[in-house]
């Protein structure tokens, strides 16, 4: 990992020294040895503070959107899983392609204190989805391991599901850190925050809200979550969120074809297109939509 | 000093709910809280903090005022009546015993809080050496000492005994109440299990963590231009996980919800790390995330100080440092803007 962590080092005071970028977003070190905390480096002297290695899990890319107002290119660090995040920014008009210089960075599985992270045991392979450069190395990503829950979830009575999500969602506190570290969660001013909506909420103040919040945020990124697992990582809570989207990409799965959000910012997203060969939930599964679920 | 074994616990806990309700740090749904315990529950007194800190005992994440309701063409104002229920809240570590004080400072000096005063009134603080303090942990930079907790009493651990300690009046009723579980205690036995715990403090990363410029309240201004600010907030997501968890953090808003059949005047948390706090007719007086960033940590280091004798509005219980998603904290504030002795000091 040092090794790379150099040649990242090195390949960034080039591409500054170039003129190619003017500002980088990478990791610094946290406080503690498991913690790299993502930063945005302003200056070409601060790059020998950089560091790459088995903590950097988060996605900068969100953070991208931030810089769009400023001038000159930006360089991101971007492991394999990540560049589905900013794909999906990218189709969204997030971010300006010209405005980013990714350098793609090798990923071995991330870990935090406690081991692997959860979200590196369904990790989507070494491929980089957008790049500009790639920094070669041998290292490889963890091989997934199925988490089983889904099952698990499928297999219970509704009952039994409503009583699982309550339980979960009982404990939300209403951070918002899932919806402002998500890709795909990019409004400018999200339904929940704005006061004309009619539905502002700072704080659950019932168990309707709590499931509220959740369910239009699931049906929101809906087609455009790209199951990075970013959601579950921040939860303060350890509230498992990645069920409830897994659960929409199975049944839009099932229903329009395998379709995996970020991995081509050029396709067009099942429910932002529409195909003559489309069901016709309604006809199909009768006016409640959808029973199984 | 009294003792008891540690597998009496449910008895201790049930004779206490015959005059209370008792709160205990509990699992649910993969997170630890404090909760409401029964017979049979499980309470987790190996874990160092609750997910949850304990400030909702008293300041919950919200709370109904008053509902208004139109009937027969005039408008009636109905007030939440306070509730006045009892409550024992065992298992609370030193660092959130002490936020306790500094939410004191701001909810019940005058004007006095009434939803927090009486609930406040009512509750007992029976707080838990810390036997394993965690490397988030730095409560001893603010005086906190995790091996001689306070409250209304103190309860040590220790080789498969309970130690307990009454503190104040409150603590002498509670001991009434639970005496017969009890007989007399080693004295020495609870200062062994104190030694102890100093000795593990010796080893903590953030032993030595001081304020530095924070501690010098002429420096205000100082602060509050630093260049740091910007480099330390621009990955910042603003969730608002740092406000919600911490113990000393008191901002709230207070909203409607209409029910459709009533309006519910409630109030509830609020973050300076949100767009919209305090937002006003004119728009908001913090404009960018930097703003936004610099508030919490001035706030907690500097302005609260100046405005309350000196006293910090952190307690150093780390529940910052383990859950930002981030990796930004008051420690890493403290180490790059109090540390340094100049401007720009720290970051090259
Ligand atoms: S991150 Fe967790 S606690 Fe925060 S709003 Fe999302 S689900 Fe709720
Ligand atoms: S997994 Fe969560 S954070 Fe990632 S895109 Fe989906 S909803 Fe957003
Ligand atoms: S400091 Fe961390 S926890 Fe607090 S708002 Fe910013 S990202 Fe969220
Ligand atoms: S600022 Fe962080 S360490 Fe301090 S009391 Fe709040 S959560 Fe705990
Ligand atoms: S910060 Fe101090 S008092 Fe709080 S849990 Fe850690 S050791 Fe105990």
């Amino acid at each position: 990992m040092h090794a790379i962590e150099e040649t990242i080092k090195e390949t960034c005071k080039k591409l500054w020294d170039d003129g190619e970028v003017n500002r980088i977003l990478a990791w610094e070190k946290g406080l503690f040895d498991h913690d790299a905390a993502p930063a945005l480096f302003r200056s070409r002297e601060r790059i020998s503070h950089l560091v790459y290695n088995e903590h950097c899990g988060g996605n900068l890319s969100k953070f991208l959107i931030k810089e769009m107002e400023k001038e000159g290119k930006v360089l991101v660090l971007l492991k394999p899983c990540d560049t589905y995040g900013f794909n999906q920014l990218l189709s969204e008009n997030r971010i300006n392609r010209e405005k980013v210089y990714i350098l793609g960075v090798p990923c071995g599985g991330m870990r935090d204190e406690r081991g692997l992270l959860f979200k590196c045991l369904s990790c989507k392979g070494n491929d980089f989805k957008a790049s500009d450069q790639i920094i070669e190395s041998d290292l490889s990503v963890p091989a997934p391991v199925p988490s089983g829950e889904e099952e698990k979830l499928n297999k219970m009575t509704a009952e039994e599901r409503f009583a699982f999500w309550r339980g979960q969602l009982s404990k939300c506190i209403r951070c918002n850190a899932c919806r402002n570290v998500c890709p795909a969660c990019s409004c400018i001013k999200c339904v929940f925050d704005n006061r004309d909506s009619g539905i502002e909420t700072k704080a659950n103040s019932d168990a309707f809200e709590e499931n509220l919040f959740h369910i239009i945020r699931a049906f929101h990124v809906a087609g455009r979550c790209t199951d990075c697992g970013e959601c579950s990582r921040v939860c303060p809570q350890n509230i498992p969120l990645y069920l409830l989207n897994r659960k929409m990409i199975e049944e839009m799965n099932e229903r329009y074809g395998t379709y995996q959000a970020g991995e081509n910012p050029e396709a067009k997203s099942p429910l932002t297109e529409f195909k003559e060969s489309d069901p016709e939930i309604s006809a199909e599964y009768g006016k409640g939509g959808v029973s199984s679920c | 000093m009294l003792k008891m074994p540690l597998k009496c616990l449910d008895a201790l806990f049930l004779e206490l709910s015959k005059e209370h309700q008792v709160f205990a740090p509990m699992e649910k749904a993969g997170s630890v809280s404090f909760f409401p315990w029964k017979e049979g529950d499980t309470v987790c007194l190996d874990t160092l903090l609750t997910d949850h800190s304990p400030k909702s005992f008293f300041f919950p994440q919200s709370e109904t005022l008053y509902r208004a309701r139109r009937e027969e063409g005039s408008l009636s104002i109905v007030p939440e009546e306070a509730e006045e229920i009892s409550s024992v809240y065992f298992g609370v570590r030193a660092c959130d015993r002490r936020s306790f004080e500094i939410l004191d400072r701001v909810f019940l000096s005058t004007p006095c809080d009434s939803c927090y005063e009486s609930k406040r009134r009512n509750g007992y603080v029976v707080t838990l050496a810390c036997e394993n303090p965690e490397d988030t942990c730095f409560c001893q930079t603010f005086g906190i000492d995790p091996a001689w907790p306070g409250g209304d009493v103190s309860v040590w651990i220790a080789d498969g005994d309970l130690y307990w300690k009454s503190l104040t009046e409150k603590g002498e009723a509670l001991t009434e109440l639970v005496e017969g579980l009890f007989e007399a205690g080693d004295h020495e036995k609870a200062e062994e299990e104190k030694a102890k715990i100093r000795k593990k403090l010796e080893a903590l990363p953030l032993k030595d963590l001081s304020l530095g410029r924070f501690e010098h309240p002429d420096s205000a201004m100082d602060l509050f231009e630093s260049e740091q600010w910007e480099t330390l907030s621009d990955t910042c997501l603003g969730c608002g996980i740092c406000t919600f968890l911490c113990p000393t953090c008191q901002c709230y808003d207070i909203c409607d919800y209409d029910t459709g059949h009533e309006i519910r005047k409630f109030r509830c948390w609020d973050s300076c790390m949100y767009p919209g706090f305090t937002e006003m007719s004119h728009g908001n007086n913090r404009n960018s995330q930097m703003q936004r960033f610099r508030q919490r940590f001035m706030h907690k280091l500097v302005y609260f100080p100046e405005n309350n004798g000196g006293v910090y509005s952190c307690v150093g219980c780390g529940r910052c440092l383990r859950k930002c998603p981030s990796s930004l904290n008051i420690v890493r504030v403290i180490k790059a803007i109090g540390e340094s002795d100049a401007e720009g000091g720290n970051d090259e």
